[in-house]
This record gives C-alpha cells, sequence and structure tokens, in this order.
C-alpha cells in the first residue's frame, strides 16, 4: 500500500463517515453515513449547496474536523486520528490563508521548512512552484501587495510546494471575478495533469465542476446524492435534486405506461406516450417526473393534433440563447432555450400560443 | 489655523469647509493644549528654577535640580562633584520592577486575551466585562486590599500554612516581588484588551493552513500567530510598561525603603511642605524623556517594518 501508481489504486477512501455537530437535541448532521473512494491521479470534485457538507467532508480529510463516525483512508493508510500537521494532504483555502507577514517566497516555502528540508532544497522548490503559477518576478512581495488572482496562485504553489499525496481546494476560484475564474479553471486542470497530484475540489458553481471534474461528488443535506463523470450526472441524474441543481432542467408530471429493459413510455397529461430513460426501478401505473432539459425542446406553431401546447410567456434574450417560458396547458411552467444560430427561428411570439416538442433521447424519468 | 491643519482638503473644499474644520477641531485642540501640553511645559520649566524652602519655585534660572539628580556635592556643596547613585539606583530599579511587571501582565494577559477572543460571540462580552469588574473599584482601595491579602498573617499565608504548603509564612509585603504582584494587578486589563482586539481581528484560518503545512501547535503560535497578532502585543506592553515605570502607589503600599520608585520620589518632592519643586519637575522630564526615547524607538521600527510591506 501507499505506492503511487497513477489511475490504478484508491488515493482517498472515506467509509460510513458520519458527522455530527453538538450534543443532544441541538445537535447538527453534516454528514450522514457518506462513503466514496477517490482514484488516484483524479481531478474529483465536491459539489453542492451551501450547507450540504461538501466542505466538512474536505475538513475531514485535512484534518481540521474530527469524524462522529467511520474510517479515512489515504493510499490504504488509516488516518482519521493523526493530527492535520502529520497528514501527507495540503489545503488550499477559499479566502487563500497566506500568511500576511511573510514574502510570497516565504509562504511557498513554510511547508518545506516545516517538513525540514535543506535550505538549497527549499529554494530551488520554492522558485520552481514560483514559475508553475507564473508569479516569478514576485518571490519578495507581502500578500497585501498581490491582486485577488495573484494571492490565489501564491496559495496553490504554497500548498502544491511539499508535493502532498492530495491536494484539496476549498472553493478556490470563488472570491475572483468572472474571467479569472473561467481562465483559472484550465489553468488548475492543466496543474492537476502535469503534477499527476490528486485534487479534490469543493465548490457550489455547477459550471466549475462540469468544466474540470474527472468524477463529480453531488452532495445534499449531508447525504451523497450521485457519483458520476460530468456526462453522466448531467444527462443521466438519479433523482430530482441532482437534476435540478445541476444545469436547468424541467419537471413534467408523468404516469408510466410501459416498462422496457432500459427505457419507460410515460404519458404527459393525453399527450402521446414519450420513451425515457430510468433512473432505478420502476413499474407500469406508477406515478413520477421527467426531467427535460431547456436545450432539449423546442417550441413551433401549433398543427393540428400536437398535445403538449400552451402559450408563450416570454421570450429572453441571452445572447447565445434565446430562453422562452412557456406556460402550459396543463399549468406546468416549462423553459425552453434555442441557440441563437439563424435568424430567430422560433416562429413564436410572447401571447401566441404554441406547441412544445421534445427531442427523442432527452426525458428521463426520476422515481423520488 | 484651519488651514495649516487641512492636509488634506487643498483646492476647492479649503475655503468654508477649511474653516468649519478648524472650528470643529478647536474644543480637541484647547483641551489638549490645556490640560496636556500646558502642564508638561509648566514642569519643564520649573524644573529649571529655584526651589523655595516651603515649597513652590523662586522665579531664578537653575540648573540645580538636574544636577542634584545626577551629582553629589555634599552636604553643603561645596565638595567636588562624584556621581550620586542614589536616584540613578531608584531609576534604574523602576526600569526593571516596570519591565517584570509588564512580563508578568504579558505571560498572564495573552492567554487570558487568547481564552476570550476565541469564545463564541455571546459569551465574550460576558468575559470582557468581568475582566474590567475590579477596575470599577478605586486602585488605592485595591492596592490596600492587596496589602491585606499578602501581609505575613493574611489570607495568602494562612491558605498556604493550612494546605501544608509552608510552615512558616513566607514575607512577600515590603519586598519586590509584592511590587510587582500590585502593579501586575494594577495594569493587567491594559495588556488584555489590546491583545484582545488584535486576537478578535486574528483568521484563525492562517492557524489551520499553518498546521496543514506541517507546523507543530508551538510553531504556528510561534511563527504565524504571534507575529500577526504583534501589534496588539505591542500596545499592552507599552500601555502597561509606561504607568508601570511611574507609579506610586503600588510602591507606596507594597513595598519598602528597598523598593523605592521612581514615582514615589517624585510624589514627595510635591508633598507638603518639604519638598522640592524644581527637581521632581527634573526628575519628572527625565522619566518622560526616556518613555518618549522608548517609544520612538518602538514606532521607527513600526514604520520600518512597513517599508518592508508588513
Amino acid at each position: 500500500m501507499g505506492v503511487n501508481e497513477p489511475g490504478s489504486s484508491t488515493a482517498v477512501a472515506i467509509t460510513n463517515i458520519v458527522k455530527r455537530y453538538g450534543i443532544g437535541d441541538a445537535s447538527v448532521l453534516a454528514l450522514n453515513d457518506v462513503s466514496l473512494e477517490i482514484q488516484d491521479n483524479e481531478f474529483f470534485t465536491l459539489l453542492g449547496p451551501s450547507g450540504c457538507g461538501k466542505t466538512t467532508l474536505l475538513r475531514i480529510i485535512a484534518g481540521f474536523e474530527q469524524v462522529t463516525a467511520g474510517v479515512v483512508h489515504l493510499y490504504g493508510e488509516e488516518i482519521e486520528q493523526l493530527p492535520a500537521n502529520k497528514r501527507p494532504v495540503n489545503t488550499v483555502f477559499q479566502q487563500y490563508a497566506l500568511f500576511p507577514h511573510m514574502s510570497v517566497l516565504e509562504n511557498i516555502a513554510f511547508g518545506l521548512r516545516m517538513l525540514g528540508k535543506g535550505k538549497a532544497e527549499i529554494e530551488s522548490r520554492a522558485k520552481q512552484m514560483l514559475d508553475l503559477v507564473q508569479l516569478g518576478g514576485f518571490a519578495d512581495r507581502r500578500p497585501a501587495q498581490l491582486s485577488g488572482g495573484q494571492q490565489q496562485r501564491v496559495a496553490l504553489a504554497r500548498a502544491l510546494a511539499p508535493a502532498p499525496k492530495v491536494l484539496l481546494l476549498d472553493e478556490p476560484l470563488s472570491a475572483l471575478d468572472l474571467k479569472l475564474r473561467q481562465a483559472m479553471r484550465v489553468e488548475l486542470k492543466q496543474i492537476q495533469e502535469d503534477t499527476g497530484i490528486t485534487f479534490v475540489f469543493v465548490t457550489h458553481d455547477q459550471e466549475e465542476a462540469l468544466t474540470m471534474s474527472d468524477r463529480i461528488a453531488v452532495m445534499s443535506s449531508g447525504e451523497l446524492q450521485q457519483i458520476g463523470t460530468a456526462h453522466e450526472v448531467y444527462e443521466e441524474p438519479r433523482n430530482k435534486f441532482v437534476a435540478g441543481f445541476i444545469g436547468e432542467t424541467n419537471l413534467l408530471d408523468v404516469t408510466v405506461e410501459e416498462v422496457r429493459a432500459d427505457a419507460a413510455m410515460c404519458r404527459v397529461g393525453d399527450g402521446a406516450p414519450i420513451a425515457c430513460s430510468v433512473a432505478g426501478n420502476t413499474t407500469k401505473g406508477a406515478r413520477g417526473h421527467i426531467s427535460i432539459r431547456p436545450e432539449r425542446m423546442s417550441v413551433s406553431k401549433p398543427k393540428r393534433g400536437d398535445k403538449l401546447t400552451g402559450i408563450v410567456d416570454r421570450l429572453v434574450y441571452l445572447g447565445t440563447d434565446t430562453q422562452c417560458l412557456l406556460h402550459l396547458d396543463n399549468g406546468t411552467e416549462i423553459t425552453v432555450r434555442a441557440q441563437n444560430a439563424h435568424e430567430s427561428t422560433l416562429g413564436v411570439g410572447p401571447g401566441d400560443r404554441a406547441a412544445l416538442n421534445i427531442d427523442a433521447g432527452a426525458a428521463r424519468l426520476l422515481v423520488d | 489655523m484651519a488651514g495649516a491643519l487641512n492636509p488634506g482638503g487643498g483646492g476647492a473644499a479649503s475655503g468654508v469647509f477649511g474653516a468649519l474644520r478648524g472650528w470643529l477641531l478647536a474644543p480637541s485642540l484647547i483641551v489638549i493644549g490645556f490640560f496636556l501640553l500646558a502642564p508638561v511645559c509648566m514642569m519643564l520649566i520649573y524644573s529649571f528654577l529655584t526651589k523655595d524652602f516651603r515649597g513652590g519655585v523662586i522665579w531664578e534660572f537653575s540648573l540645580a535640580a538636574y544636577d542634584q539628580f545626577i551629582f553629589d556635592r555634599g552636604l553643603f556643596g561645596d565638595e567636588p562633584p562624584k556621581i550620586e547613585w542614589i536616584y540613578i539606583t531608584i531609576f534604574w530599579r523602576s526600569i526593571w520592577q516596570a519591565a517584570i511587571a509588564t512580563i508578568l501582565c504579558l505571560v498572564i494577559g495573552f492567554p487570558t486575551a487568547y481564552f476570550i477572543a476565541t469564545r463564541p460571540a455571546a459569551t465574550r462580552t460576558v468575559w470582557l466585562f468581568l475582566v474590567t469588574i475590579p477596575y470599577w473599584v478605586n486602585l488605592l482601595i485595591r492596592t490596600v486590599s492587596m496589602k491585606f491579602l499578602i501581609r505575613d498573617t493574611g489570607p495568602l499565608n494562612e491558605w498556604l500554612i493550612q494546605f501544608g504548603v509552608i510552615d512558616t509564612p513566607i514575607h512577600v509585603i515590603n519586598t519586590n516581588i509584592a511590587v510587582q504582584l500590585g502593579l501586575f494587578y494594577s495594569y493587567l486589563p491594559f495588556m488584555v484588551l489590546p491583545i484582545y482586539a488584535s486576537v478578535e481581528r486574528y483568521n484563525f484560518a492562517l492557524s489551520e493552513a499553518a498546521r496543514d503545512l506541517y507546523a507543530s501547535r508551538w510553531t504556528t503560535l510561534r511563527e504565524v500567530l504571534l507575529p500577526t497578532v504583534k501589534p496588539g502585543i505591542v500596545a499592552g506592553c507599552i500601555l502597561v510598561f509606561v504607568p508601570s515605570l511611574g507609579a506610586f502607589l503600588a510602591p507606596d503600599l507594597l513595598g519598602g525603603a528597598k523598593t523605592f520608585m521612581i514615582g514615589s520620589l517624585i510624589e514627595e518632592q510635591f508633598k507638603g511642605n518639604a519638598g522640592n519643586w524644581p527637581f521632581g519637575a527634573a526628575a519628572s522630564m527625565i522619566l518622560l524623556t526616556v518613555v518618549l526615547i522608548v517609544l520612538m524607538i518602538y514606532a521607527r521600527q513600526q514604520s520600518r517594518a512597513e517599508e518592508r510591506g508588513h
């Protein structure tokens, strides 16, 4: 165990972790029996709304929080009893937490110095890290003299300098403005691939999670909702929460008409049955929801025989897309998104009657 | 006057608003001038005058007061001058008594301040209030109480004997230790409050970052927490050291002849008819000069640290 073979071993194994704050009636359950495995050399993201327990889980791996129950393994070694300074993991903090009284170089060298490395090694390694984050000329500056983006890079270099087995990142991009955030996403992913270090990344921003991660763990109210690649959690959400939290979606009440091997025929109101992929088991006659992404539907002028019709509430121009809010006759509000590739192709305007067309394979049946 | 005191408001704003600013500043300037600068100037002038035998001064220029502090010219003033060690000794003793009191306050005050600053916000106020409660009682009363507590037959010795720690009373009263205890007790909140203010603003993620980067608890304290809250520690040390240096209540009531401090020396010069006003004023000026030098050294170090970008 403990051998760092890319892609083959488990970097972090979380087993039945429970975390409870406080005692008795006043206690709060932050993590409820969470188990997951993070592979070596993986960019793994913990995604969820604030208060879902993702940061608590990260802090448990870092050693800042004690588990109430459960086991944490790091490359096969049980670590949940080790203090933070004995764990070969490093953290990039949300507000960076750079030491204000030290220069950029001293900040980056801190971990190496604590590990008792030689002076020459510390200096060359720290300089190498500065170059990695493209701050070569800033070695003698103080953190207060740097911009937010530069501070973020220093925090990253400081955490990478001791060559941790796992790098923990606690919403590191949330304090940056949009342009910088987008640039840093690419850069972070690049650094992760170059260094081969396992990244555990915490965020509430689903776009961030989708663009960078090898795998995403979606969390809500202290529980794991789904683990999968970006494609899996977006295209095959396991439940309503995942469907709603990752990207935008529309939920329609349906009745299951027929169950096949890997799909189900569902009817919306008295419309024609729609073929849906299914999350979990279902039976004929069951009621449930189907989730359909706004970009997988279109609106058109109604023709005779169209079953799903409604009134266009309003059109919202979004630059690349136009969003159409449709009020269906059965009372459901639907959002449809159409790319503005051509001259307005919607063919309908606010107040018009319109028919809703669902792309083949777009619907997913969620059984809660 | 308004224009001279108006560094930031140049240009168009200096007219009406400049005058207004001058008027609004006037009350504070008058108070500071009248109650702070004027007495100090008076003492400075008095220190260069000739003493009157019934207290008070004769308006005649003289360096006798400073001369008396430094030189011994015999009983009738006609012998060749030797260095007068008595006052220098008192002065030196005052400095290290104050220094020990400051260290005591720091050693006890820092953990106290840290403890309070790390309590939940709701209970912090209560703790702070508790720290200040003794200071609702007059300093003289508190010092006298301290005297009763630590005297040979006082509760301190009685308890120690009762619990078998000692056989015979330990003699604390009238010693340096008693004076240091008194000073420590008098000025502890001046240490606790500024350190509390620093620690309360301290970002505890810095400690987590240090721990995360393999620092032990002790290293985290020494290399991250202490340097970050240093301004509060320095402020606390100055606020304890300066009044301790000039204190006279604690040395008078708790100390003896061998613990005489400069504050008591000055006090005596102005009490009753036996005093020597110019000498007291000169001693005050020497004390003031030493304090100012210490503060200036500190201020210069701070500005140097700031130049380095701290």
